[in-house]
C-alpha cells in the first residue's frame, strides 16, 4: 500500500499576522534607510552585517530556540512568516539564514553545552555566519562518497582535503562539515563520516572563490591542510553522521525559500502587463498565481506538521521538488507572457533589469540543497518503491 | 414547497436515526471522518471498480444509489428541517473526496450541490437524484416576468438521471433559486470523456415547482465556485487512487527481468505523480476548508476555489498521463480499471468552469489589484 500523503489545510494563527505586520514595517524602514533595494534580487546575497544585527535585535534569528541560548521560544510557524516576508522583499538574509535554518538546530542537538552557550547567542544576535561543508570535488549528491579526512591527533583532529561549492565560506565564521573518520563498511557505505564544527579562522584553511555564471562568486573551494579541530568540536556520534544529516532535511526542504527565489519576476510581470491585461496575459498570471498559492499552502501545511512534532519527510521533499522546478521555470514563463508588452512603456523597466538575473540563477535552483533526482529518490522510497 | 413540513419528514427522520453521528464538544474532525467513513464503506461494498467495470448493464447503480440515499448522503448539505441530513460543509466535502477516490459515477456530488443550492433559498429538497443548472459560467438561465424559466445549460452532469434540477436563474430583480421537475425540460443526452452523462438542458418557459430569491450577494460565481471546489476534491481523490494503483502495478509488472518499480525512470515518474497528487490534495482541501469557514463568497474563497480548480485540472492532465505511462498498454484497455479514474479526472476539469476560464478571471483580479498587492493576497491565505 502507498503511504498516505497528508497536506492538512493548516492556517497561520493570529499571532503570525501581528508578527507579519511588524516584519513588513521593519523592512519598509530598512528600505527607506537604503539598507537594500527590494527591486534588486542580488541584494539578498550582499554582505550587510548591520542588517543581520538589527534582525537579531528584533528577535527574528533563532526564533524557535530555547531562551537560555539566546533564542525566543516562538513557534515554527512564526519563523515561517519572517522567512517568507524577508524573501519576498529581497532582504539581505544570507549572512544569518544558514545558521538560523540549519546550523543552529544541529548545534542545539549535538554540540556540547559550553559550545552551545558560546555560539548560539551570537547567531541569535546576527553576529556570525555559517557555511556548510558537504560537497567535495568528486562527491556532490552522493554525500557519502566524501573523502576529506579527519585524523586523530592529541586533543583533536587534523583535517585534510577539499570541500567545494561552499556558499558564503569567504565570509563565514564557522563551517559545519562532514569529514571521513573511518572507511565505509561492507554492510553500510554511509558509515565512517563524522560531523564537525570548524572555526574558519583555523590555520590551514584556505578559501578560494569560484566565479559563477551570474558573475558573482558566492560559492567557494575550501582547502584543508592539517587544520586542527578540537575534540569538543566533534558533533554527535563518531562515524555516524549519516544518522544525523537526514533528520533535519524536512526543515531544510519545505520552507518558503524553496519556491520564492525568483518570485520578484512574477510581481514585475503583473506590473508590466498593467491593470487590464488581455486574456493571454490574464490566463498566464492566473495559472502562475494558482500554482504559487498551492505551493505555499503545501509548504505551510508541512510547517504546521513539523510544528506539531510530525516528520513529514516525503511531503517536504515533494514541496522542494515542485517548488524548485516552479521557481526555475518562472522566469521563462514570465518572459513568454511579457513578449507583447509595449516596448516604449515604462512599466516593464524593473522586469527588464531583474529577468536576466533570474534566468541566470534558475539552473542552480534544482541542484542546491538536494537535487531533483535525489528528492525523487526520497519520494520513491516513501512510496515503497525502493 | 417550503422547509420544515415536508411530506416525508418521518421517513427521513428514521433514516437519519440509522446514521452514526458524533456531536460532542470539539469533535469536528472526528465526525467528519465518520460521515466520510460511512460513504467509503458504501463505496467499497457497492462501487468496487472491478465489479463496475465488468458490469456492462449498469446493474450496480440502483443498489449503490439506494444505499447512499438510506445513509442520507445525497442530501448531506440539506438541513434536517429541509428534508436532508444536516451534515456540515466540511463533512460533505470529505464525502466528495471519497467519491473521487472511488471515481463514483452516480449523481452524488450533483445531488449534494443541488440540495445545497436549494437550501440557500430555504427550498426543501425532494427525494431522488438531482442535478444543477447552469453547470458552466457561460450559460445563463433567465427568470421571465411571468415566473417561468428560459435558457439552455450545456454540460449538465447526469441531467437524464435526475428527477429534479436545482436552477440558478437571473431575472430583472436579481438571482433566484428554483426547483424544477426534470421532465418539464428538454434534455439532449451527451457524454463526457468517461462516458458519464453530460447533457444539454433546455428550459422553454418552464414553470418551476418552487422558486425563491437567492440570498443577497449570491450569484452565478458563487454556484460555479462551489461546483469548482467539489470537482477539485473529486479530481484530487481520483489522483490518489491513480497513484495507489500505479505504485501497486509497478511492483507487480516484471520487464527486463525485474519489477518495473526498480527502474529509476519509473520511480521518478511515480514521484512526479505523487507530487501532482499532493498539489491537487492540498489545493482542493484548502479551498474546501476556506468555504467551510467563510461567511460568504469573498475574495479569499475566490482565490482558493479558482486556484484549486486550476491546479487540480493541471494535476489531472499530468497525473493521468503518468498513470497511463506506468501501466503501458494494459492501462489503455477497457478491461482495466485505470480509465475509470483517469478519464473522470480529465472530464471533471470541464465542469463549473474550464481551468483556463478561471485562470483568466483570477488573473484579471490580480492585475486589477496591482503588482504590489499580489504578495499580500497570497500571504493572506
Amino acid at each position: 500500500m502507498t503511504a498516505a500523503l497528508r497536506f492538512d489545510p493548516i492556517r497561520l494563527p493570529p499571532e503570525c499576522e501581528t508578527l507579519r505586520k511588524e516584519v513588513r514595517a521593519f523592512l519598509a524602514e530598512e528600505i527607506a534607510a537604503g539598507t537594500f533595494d527590494p527591486h534588486s534580487p542580488q541584494g539578498g546575497d550582499n554582505d550587510v552585517p548591520g542588517f543581520s544585527k538589527r534582525v537579531g535585535e528584533r528577535g527574528w534569528i533563532g526564533m524557535t530556540w530555547p531562551k537560555k541560548y539566546g533564542g525566543h521560544e516562538r513557534s515554527f510557524l512564526e519563523r515561517y512568516v519572517v522567512t517568507e516576508e524577508m524573501r519576498v522583499a529581497n532582504a539581505p538574509t544570507r549572512r544569518f539564514f544558514v545558521a538560523d535554518r540549519q546550523s543552529g538546530p544541529v548545534l542545539l542537538k549535538y554540540a556540547p553545552e559550553h559550545i552551545k552557550m558560546e555560539i548560539l547567542p551570537r547567531i541569535c544576535r546576527g553576529e556570525v555566519c555559517f557555511s556548510i561543508g558537504m560537497s567535495e570535488p568528486n562527491s556532490g549528491s552522493d554525500l557519502f562518497a566524501a573523502k576529506t579526512k579527519a585524523t586523530k591527533t592529541d586533543g583533536g583532529w587534523l583535517i585534510n582535503g577539499t570541500k567545494i561549492w561552499t556558499s558564503s565560506a569567504q565570509v563565514a565564521n564557522y563551517m559545519l562539515a562532514i569529514f571521513r573518520t573511518s572507511p565505509p563498511t561492507k554492510e553500510n557505505r554511509r558509515h565512517g563520516l563524522t560531523q564537525f564544527l570548524v572555526d574558519m579562522k583555523t590555520p590551514g584553511i584556505k578559501v578560494n572563490p569560484i566565479a559563477q555564471l551570474t558573475g558573482k562568486s558566492e560559492f567557494n573551494e575550501v582547502v584543508f591542510q592539517d587544520a586542527f579541530v578540537a575534540d569538543d568540536h566533534m558533533l554527535g556520534e563518531k562515524d555516524g553522521a549519516w544518522k544525523q544529516a537526514t533528520s533535519e532535511l524536512a526543515y531544510e526542504r519545505s520552507g518558503p525559500e524553496r519556491f520564492l527565489e525568483t518570485y520578484y519576476v512574477l510581481t514585475e510581470l503583473v506590473r508590466a502587463l498593467g491593470e487590464e491585461p488581455d486574456n493571454r496575459g490574464a490566463e498566464g498570471i492566473g495559472r502562475l498565481v494558482a500554482q504559487l498559492h498551492t505551493m505555499r499552502r503545501m509548504s505551510v501545511s508541512v510547517a504546521g506538521m513539523l510544528h506539531a512534532g510530525k516528520e513529514p519527510v516525503v511531503e517536504a521533499s515533494i514541496v522542494k521538488d515542485i517548488g524548485t522546478i516552479w521557481e526555475q521555470q518562472l522566469p521563462h514563463r514570465v518572459r513568454d507572457l511579457a513578449a507583447f508588452v509595449e516596448p516604449d512603456a515604462s512599466n516593464h523597466a524593473i522586469l527588464d533589469t531583474v529577468l536576466p538575473f533570474a534566468m541566470k540563477v534558475a539552473p542552480k535552483l534544482t541542484i542546491q540543497g538536494g537535487t531533483t533526482e535525489v528528492l525523487r529518490g526520497i519520494i520513491a522510497r516513501g512510496l515503497g518503491l525502493r | 414547497m417550503r422547509c420544515k413540513k415536508t411530506p416525508h419528514s418521518d421517513a427521513r427522520r428514521n433514516r437519519r436515526a440509522k446514521r452514526v453521528r458524533v456531536k460532542t464538544g470539539n469533535a469536528v474532525a472526528e465526525s467528519e471522518n465518520i460521515v466520510a467513513e460511512t460513504a467509503e464503506k458504501i463505496f467499497a461494498d457497492l462501487a468496487d471498480a472491478q465489479t463496475i467495470n465488468r458490469d456492462k448493464k449498469g446493474g450496480w447503480k440502483a443498489p449503490l444509489w439506494q444505499a447512499l440515499s438510506e445513509a442520507g448522503l445525497p442530501l448531506s448539505w440539506v438541513a434536517e428541517d429541509c428534508g436532508g441530513s444536516g451534515a456540515s460543509l466540511a463533512e460533505g466535502f470529505s464525502v466528495l473526496s471519497a467519491a473521487g477516490r472511488f471515481a463514483i459515477a452516480v449523481p452524488l456530488a450533483e445531488t449534494m450541490l443541488a440540495g445545497w443550492l436549494l437550501s440557500q433559498a430555504k427550498i426543501a429538497s425532494p427525494d431522488g437524484a438531482m442535478t444543477i443548472a447552469p453547470a458552466s459560467p457561460k450559460d445563463r438561465i433567465a427568470l421571465n416576468a411571468d415566473g417561468t424559466l428560459s435558457g439552455r445549460a450545456r454540460g449538465v452532469p447526469f441531467a437524464r438521471d435526475a428527477r429534479h434540477i436545482a436552477v440558478l436563474a437571473q431575472g430583472a430583480g436579481g438571482f433566484s433559486i428554483a426547483l424544477v421537475d426534470a421532465t418539464s425540460c428538454r434534455i439532449e443526452a451527451g457524454l463526457n470523456l468517461a462516458s458519464d452523462g453530460s447533457d444539454t438542458v433546455t428550459f422553454n418557459n418552464v414553470t418551476p415547482v418552487a422558486i425563491k430569491p437567492a440570498p443577497k450577494g449570491f450569484d452565478q460565481d458563487s454556484l460555479m465556485l462551489m461546483g469548482a471546489v467539489a470537482r477539485s476534491l473529486q479530481i484530487a481523490g481520483a489522483l490518489e487512487s491513480m497513484l495507489e494503483i500505479s505504485v501497486r502495478y509497478s511492483g507487480e509488472r516484471v520487464a527486463f527481468e525485474k519489477k518495473i518499480s526498480k527502474f529509476q525512470a519509473v520511480q521518478h515518474n511515480l514521484a512526479r505523480l505523487a507530487g501532482e497528487t499532493a498539489a491537487a490534495m492540498a489545493a482542493a482541501s484548502s479551498a474546501a476548508d476556506t468555504i467551510a469557514n467563510a461567511s460568504g463568497f469573498d475574495d479569499a474563497v475566490f482565490l482558493e476555489a479558482t486556484a484549486a480548480k486550476i491546479r487540480c485540472a493541471e494535476a489531472a492532465e499530468k497525473g493521468a498521463a503518468i498513470a497511463h505511462q506506468v501501466h503501458g498498454a494494459i492501462g489503455y484497455t477497457l478491461e482495466h480499471i485505470l480509465h475509470r479514474y483517469t478519464m473522470r479526472a480529465l472530464a471533471w476539469r470541464d465542469d463549473f468552469g474550464h481551468e483556463s476560464y478561471w485562470a483568466v478571471e483570477l488573473g484579471k483580479r490580480v492585475a486589477a489589484r496591482g503588482a504590489d498587492e499580489l504578495w499580500p493576497l497570497v500571504a493572506s491565505r
